[in-house]
Order: C-alpha cells, then sequence, then structure tokens
C-alpha cells in the first residue's frame, strides 16, 4: 500500500527535477556564497569601512582643492580594487580547501555552469562596490562642500568607466588566480606578489623595459585612473590583462572541469 | 535504482577500483561493504559523476548522473560530512542547497527537524559541529530534494548508537517507501542490520554479492569442541578447512551434519553446532577482505 503512494508521489519530482538549473540561480547562489561565511563576510565589511576611511582621510587631511567628487570617487576606489580580488580568489579557492566542491558538483554537475556564474557574481560584486563608491563618494563631496572645501561635481564620464572596467579587471584576475592555484593562501601570495615581482624586474631590468609596458599590468592600469585613455593605452590594459586574466583564467578553468573531487 | 557497469578506476597502474558491477533496486536497502581502501568511495564518487572513471559506466535511474537536469531532486547524496564550509551555518549550506534545486526554503528548518538537529544548532557554524553533527547536517542535505535514491558513503559514522539506531530507521523507512538506498560501511554489523542486499568489495573487486538471506546460508557451520586441538585434527582428517573466530570457534564450510559425524567417529565432545549466519558472514567478510587494510594508501 505504500508502494501505491509512493508512485503517485514520484511523478511531480521528476517534472520539475528534470529541468537544468537554471544560470541565474547559480549565479544568485555565488553570491551569496561570497557573503554567508565568516570569512567572505568580514571582507566585505573591511572593504565598506576601508573606502569610509578614504573619504574621512581626504575630508581630515586633504587640501581644499581637492575635496571634489573626482576625487573621492578615485581614492575610494582604492580599497576594493585591493581587496575585492580576494573575495574572487575565496570564492575559487574554498571550494577546494574547504571542500564544498563535493557538494557543489553533486548538485550541479555541469562544472562550466558553477564557473560561469562564479565569474557573473564577481562582475556584478565588481559593478556594486563601483556604485556604492560612487554613491559613497557624492555623500562625502557633499559633507566636504558643507565644511567649505570645493566641492565640485565635475566628473569626466570616462573615469566612471574606467574605473568600473579596472574593479572588473582585477576581480577577474582574482577568480583566475583562484581556479589556476586552487589553493587559498598560495593564489592571494601568488596574486598580490607575481605583478609586483614583475614591476620591480620591468624597472630594474633594462631589456625588459619595454616588455613591461605591455605586460606589466600594475603599470598598465594606472592610466585608467587618468580621464580620456588613449586607445593605445587601452590596447597596453588588453595585452597585459591577456596575460594576467585571460591565460590564468582559461588554465584555471581547464583545471577545475578536469579536477577530480573527494 | 542504480546500476553499476563494469566500473573501473586506476591510478597509474593501480587498479582502485577493478570491474564493479552491481545493481540496487528501488524498495531495497544495499550495503556496499569493504575494508578501508578497498575502492568504496572511489566507486561512490564514479556513481555521482565526480570521478570520471577509467572504464565503465554507471546510471541513477536509468540516466548517468551528470546528465540528471537538476540532480539533488532525484538523488540524495552524502560522500562526506566533514567537506563542509567551516564558516558556514548549518541552516545556510542547507539554504543555498535549497536555492540551487528551486525547493522553497520553508523546507529547510523542516529538513533540519527531521535530522534532529534544532533551530540553535542550525544557526551555528559547522566548525562548532561534532562528527556526528555534520553527519546529521549531510543526510538532512541528502533528504532535502526529496529524491527517490539515496547514496551515502559512511552515514553512521561519528553517530552515537541512538543516533546509528536512528538512522537505520529512516533508511528502512525509506526504502518501504519505494526508495533505493546505496550505503556503504567497513562495519558489517552496522550494515547487517539494516541491508537487504550487500555487495562485499575487497582491493578493487566485488568478492561478494546478493542478498544477505543468500549470503548468510552460505557461510557455513560454527562449530566448537571442548577440546580445540582434537576438533583441528578431526577437520583436518576431513579434510575441511576451518577458520578461527574470536571466542574459540571454528566456522566450517560444511554441513552440520558432515561435520557432526566426523566429531562422533572420532568421540569428540562438541559445545556447539550450527549454521553460522552472521558470525560467519563476519568471517568470509575477513577472510575475502584480508590484507587490504595493510595496504592503505594515501592516494
Amino acid at each position: 500500500m505504500t508502494a501505491v503512494l509512493e508512485n503517485t508521489h514520484t511523478p511531480s519530482v521528476r517534472a520539475e527535477g528534470s529541468r537544468t538549473v537554471p544560470l541565474s540561480r547559480l549565479t544568485v547562489v555565488e553570491l551569496r556564497k561570497l557573503a554567508d561565511t565568516r570569512a567572505g563576510l568580514w571582507l566585505l565589511i573591511v572593504i565598506g569601512l576601508a573606502t569610509v576611511g578614504t573619504s574621512a582621510i581626504m575630508l581630515g587631511w586633504s587640501p581644499d582643492a581637492e575635496q571634489t567628487f573626482e576625487g573621492f570617487f578615485g581614492f575610494g576606489l582604492l580599497p576594493s580594487a585591493v581587496l575585492l580580488p580576494v573575495l574572487g580568489i575565496l570564492s575559487m579557492t574554498a571550494e577546494w580547501s574547504q571542500r564544498t566542491a563535493l557538494t557543489t558538483f553533486t548538485l550541479v554537475p555541469a562544472r562550466e555552469r558553477v564557473i560561469v556564474a562564479k565569474l557573473a557574481a564577481g562582475v556584478i560584486i565588481a559593478v556594486a562596490s563601483t556604485v556604492a563608491t560612487l554613491a559613497l563618494a557624492a555623500a562625502a563631496n557633499l559633507l566636504g562642500a558643507a565644511l567649505g572645501a570645493d566641492g565640485s561635481w565635475d566628473i569626466a564620464g570616462s573615469l566612471i568607466w574606467q574605473g568600473l572596467a579596472v574593479q572588473i579587471i582585477f576581480v577577474l584576475m582574482g577568480l583566475g588566480f583562484g581556479a589556476l592555484l586552487l589553493n587559498s593562501p598560495l593564489a592571494i601570495v601568488g596574486f598580490f606578489a607575481l605583478p609586483m615581482v614583475w614591476t620591480i624586474l620591468g624597472s630594474t631590468i633594462k631589456a625588459l623595459g619595454t616588455a613591461a609596458e605591455w605586460l606589466d599590468i600594475n603599470t598598465t592600469t594606472t592610466a585608467m585612473s587618468e580621464p580620456g585613455m588613449t586607445g593605445g593605452e587601452w590596447a597596453r590594459v588588453g595585452v597585459s590583462a591577456a596575460v594576467w586574466v585571460l591565460v590564468p583564467l582559461v588554465i584555471g578553468v581547464w583545471r577545475v572541469l578536469r579536477r577530480e573531487v573527494s | 535504482m542504480i546500476t553499476v557497469e563494469r566500473l573501473t578506476k586506476r591510478y597509474g597502474a593501480h587498479p582502485a577500483v577493478d570491474d564493479v558491477s552491481f545493481t540496487c533496486e528501488p524498495g531495497t536497502v544495499t550495503g556496499f561493504l569493504g575494508p578501508n581502501g578497498a575502492g568504496k568511495s572511489t566507486t561512490m564518487r564514479m556513481i555521482c559523476g565526480l570521478t570520471p572513471p577509467t572504464t565503465g559506466s554507471a546510471t541513477v535511474g536509468g540516466t548517468p548522473y551528470r546528465r540528471l537536469g537538476n540532480p539533488g531532486r532525484h538523488v540524495g547524496v552524502l560522500l562526506d560530512a566533514s567537506a563542509q564550509h567551516s564558516g558556514r551555518t548549518g541552516r545556510e549550506v542547507l539554504a543555498l542547497a535549497a536555492l540551487t534545486m528551486g525547493i522553497d526554503r520553508r523546507e529547510v528548518p523542516r529538513a533540519l527537524d527531521r535530522v534532529g538537529l534544532n533551530a540553535t544548532a542550525g544557526k551555528r557554524r559547522v566548525k562548532a559541529y561534532s562528527l556526528g553533527m555534520r553527519q546529521r547536517l549531510g543526510l538532512a542535505l541528502a533528504l532535502l530534494g526529496d529524491p527517490a535514491v539515496l547514496i551515502l558513503d559512511e552515514p553512521a559514522n561519528g553517530l552515537d548508537p541512538e543516533g546509528i539506531y536512528w538512522m537505520r530507521g529512516l533508511l528502512r523507512d525509506f526504502a518501504d517507501r519505494g526508495g533505493t538506498v546505496l550505503l556503504s560501511s567497513h562495519l558489517l554489523r552496522e550494515v547487517e542490520a539494516v541491508a537487504d542486499q550487500l555487495v562485499v568489495i575487497g582491493a578493487g573487486k566485488v568478492v561478494a554479492q546478493g542478498s544477505k538471506a543468500e549470503l548468510l546460508a552460505q557461510t557455513g557451520t560454527l562449530v566448537r569442541a571442548a577440546d580445540p586441538a582434537a576438533l583441528a585434527m578431526v577437520l583436518e582428517r576431513a579434510g575441511l578447512t576451518g577458520t578461527k573466530t574470536t571466542d574459540g570457534g571454528v566456522v566450517v564450510p560444511a554441513g552440520s551434519e558432515v561435520i557432526g559425524r566426523a566429531a562422533a567417529d572420532a568421540g569428540l565432545v562438541l559445545l556447539e553446532l550450527r549454521p553460522a549466519g552472521s558470525g560467519g558472514l563476519e568471517q568470509m567478510f575477513l577472510t575475502l577482505t584480508a590484507g587490504d587494510s595493510v595496504k592503505e594508501a594515501v592516494r
């Protein structure tokens, strides 16, 4: 008699269960995973506090003429540019160091979909942090103006887009390093140390000078904090991003797809 | 329904799983037995599409696992209860899974409740969980999608006796309602209490499989004599080789009449002569899989 009950019950499960999990839902899951652990939550809190801190520093110590919307925005992007990639790294590496890949890939065997969702979540968090920085810069500028500073609202549109692009490039680079190394400490150290080593080598060894201009992502992205980038500058950003973002990402994705989960 | 066909996994030249085939029918609990390192977990990972097999295939409900659109709704999987983010709360672990599977969030407290984790436990981070609580959380995760099939690797690990008893009831009930359960263990006693079917694996190969009743019937006769040395001689003379049990008895692969006559002819006093049953199954299990545990290696 219980078997009869089971038969009426099973088909409804099958109908809903045979549909593939949509990518939008996976992206929401990955976004949530960025903030639902102690490490992720604190990282986000620290980024928020540090961004508020940039405005506080400028309000307290910068010359009045520099206290503009553009100034607050440019400085305010710094903490998230440095720390959001760590969130991206952890998104990839925690699956392996905390072994949650076992659950993640059991629920979604198509690993490439999980990776796409992680990349999408990274881009969304970069956009969100840029928007939040804009809002914070506006608030700081209002406050600054009230305190008698410059308070100019002029900002080159290109600066906003370039600022956003920097955030996205570095978050994706973090995700790439995470996927490539699949180990949190190793990926974090590699992410910060390797470009720095390259910068030092490029500036000390004469023969590397030209190569460094194109391949040193710290140098090429400096241009992005100035309005109105030239085509040449964009090309250099593109080439360095291909080396530091695309290459780790491609090899990393290949690794994640092939790696045995245990 | 789980179908495993000639699954083989080699790491270099070493076969971790060697030509393993079995099926698990709806309405039954299949115990997957073997010592540590025999290939149980590797086989289960291959069924769940986490490890690509070298050769062979496995299907769940007729479909390879990786082709199931939303596998959580078909198959509940618990392969390692410790494989959870230590910084996430128990409730959050289930909430993420519910979100992924497209299940109402209100199922989460119900799922926690079903495995005996209260609201306070749900709010705590997995780091603070005992192994037993992690197993319960893992079971809640496996049951969350209301699956028809359960695949559980050593689920009784870390559970206290009361917890083990509770889990047996849960699995028995799941199977009685038409579900399929595959459950691994290295402890025969643990599986014997709940399984209908047994698959015994040693060194990557299936060494015995069948219904529990069948296997129990084949286990021979337990005999115990007042003079064990004399019994050994009598058995040797009759051409029978027995295996000693830990409590001084001998399990002999022959009927009780053969042994009884041989003992009577020799004037031997027997203290016990009966079908070996589960004691024999344990002997068989140990004999069939002997030597594997010392070969256990880090992969």
